[in-house]
């Protein structure tokens, strides 16, 4: 089936067939590996991206479903050379280990911020709830994140 | 994971969805948010040869009040049934159970009509919708018609809906002020509940309903008909489990379930008694 998804700003009309799922298509068919693939099962937020604005887990939402959408990924997120100031936060605040839920906890992180700009300490952790960092080093995700509120960005 | 084949059609009214899966017959599938249905057939639980994408049915999606009840749209996500004053103001046990669905990214994409029309008895809004007396609408090929929430679900899920029905409004009545709580546990932050509790109590009423407590969801009109002759809400609570069939799982066995739904049913209708 043809669709035309607009992804970090460029669209591109693409054949797929109906079950391909959404972060199979980033990954896949634009090669756009930043974007992973944990659990699979809608548990561990990975694969988050945000779409139309929002984050959802991409790994449970099939690429004809974001058929006329806008989607932001990871790589999307820096401009000009320059990092987000979530991606900036996490890196002062040491937030990531091993790193391969850092892209989806960034996407969740800062789907969380357009929400609650001001989030206190226990509402960053209910809005990571979605999103599993496998060497538990919520700690400083957590900071960071209310780092990057306090920074007011 | 990826699932196995099918055919998918995008509907563009709720007509053409209808007579889109009259035609497929019962091997056709509602498609909304895609979060109960996706999972299922990723694992292959599901393999339903024709998805009928009704997503974009924008006009499926609203919250109104209606008087005496409040009218939400099937094709409303839980994010939007969470954060609305309207649900907020008239059935604020609702929109707490809606911040309990899943976790933010799958509050984004799942549908309350979806998580009903999935009748998955683990889930939080067949439950709480039970508890409130709620009346689902759906339509057919053959017409509109109001099905009671206490004749909606009839097996594990399994529901009322005939394959050629859709579900297209949820109608929830006021609380007016009634006192309520909503109890979920389980043992990580975005798992199904192990047994979960919606209640509430007020205006000379109570409604108590479980989750995951069975193959469907559970109202608990023993728990009511005792609070309503005057026992106590610990002597109430002891009959919680009375018309369950709590199955054994990887998460706990029937025996633990019963004592959590003794012991939840007495937390949330103390609260719900404040």
């Amino acid at each position: 089936m043809k669709i035309s998804v607009t992804v970090n700003g460029q669209t591109h009309e693409s054949d797929v067939e109906p079950r391909t799922l959404l972060v199979q298509y980033v990954r896949e068919d634009l090669g756009l590996t930043g974007t992973n693939i944990g659990c699979d099962t809608s548990s561990c937020g990975a694969c988050s991206l945000h779409l139309d604005g929002e984050a959802v887990k991409s790994c449970t939402v099939l690429a004809v479903q974001a058929d006329g959408s806008k989607v932001t990924t990871i790589e999307g997120l820096a401009t000009d050379g320059k990092m987000h100031p979530m991606q900036e936060a996490f890196m002062q605040n040491h937030g990531l280990q091993c790193g391969f839920c850092t892209p989806g906890m960034v996407m969740a992180a800062i789907g969380l911020l357009n929400e609650n700009p001001n989030p206190t300490e226990d509402e960053v952790r209910i809005g990571l709830e979605g999103n599993l960092c496998r060497c538990t080093g919520y700690h400083n995700i957590v900071q960071s994140i209310l780092a990057c509120a306090k920074g007011g960005k | 994971m990826i699932p196995s084949l099918f055919d998918y059609k995008r509907a563009s009214s709720a007509a053409e969805a209808i007579s889109l899966v009259t035609e497929y017959g019962e091997d056709a599938k509602f498609l909304a948010g895609g979060h109960s249905l996706l999972p299922l057939m990723k694992l292959r639980l599901a393999a339903p040869s024709v998805l009928v994408d009704i997503g974009r049915l924008k006009d499926l999606s609203y919250i109104t009040d209606a008087g005496s009840y409040i009218a939400i749209g099937a094709l409303t996500r839980h994010m939007d049934v969470e954060t609305s004053s309207i649900v907020k103001q008239h059935v604020p046990l609702l929109a707490c159970a809606a911040g309990h669905v899943g976790d933010p990214q799958v509050r984004h994409r799942g549908t309350i009509g979806g998580s009903i029309a999935h009748a998955d008895s683990a889930s939080d809004l067949p439950a709480t919708t039970l508890a409130l007396g709620a009346t689902y609408v759906v339509q057919g090929a053959s017409g509109i018609r109001e099905i009671a929430a206490t004749d909606f679900y009839k097996g594990f899920l399994e529901s009322a809906l005939r394959p050629d029905e859709m579900l297209t409004e949820i109608r929830v009545p006021k609380m007016n002020g009634a006192g309520w709580s909503f109890q979920k546990f389980n043992r990580r932050a975005q798992d199904w509940a192990i047994v979960g509790v919606a209640a509430w109590r007020g205006n000379g009423g109570s409604g108590v309903a479980l989750v995951n407590m069975g193959s469907t969801p559970v109202l608990a009109t023993d728990v009511a008909t005792a609070l309503a002759s005057g026992a106590s809400v610990a002597d109430s609570a002891e009959l919680a489990a009375a018309q369950a069939d709590p199955q054994s799982d990887l998460n706990a066995s029937a025996e633990y379930r019963t004592h959590l739904a003794k012991v939840l049913v007495r937390r949330a209708l103390e609260e719900a008694s404040k």
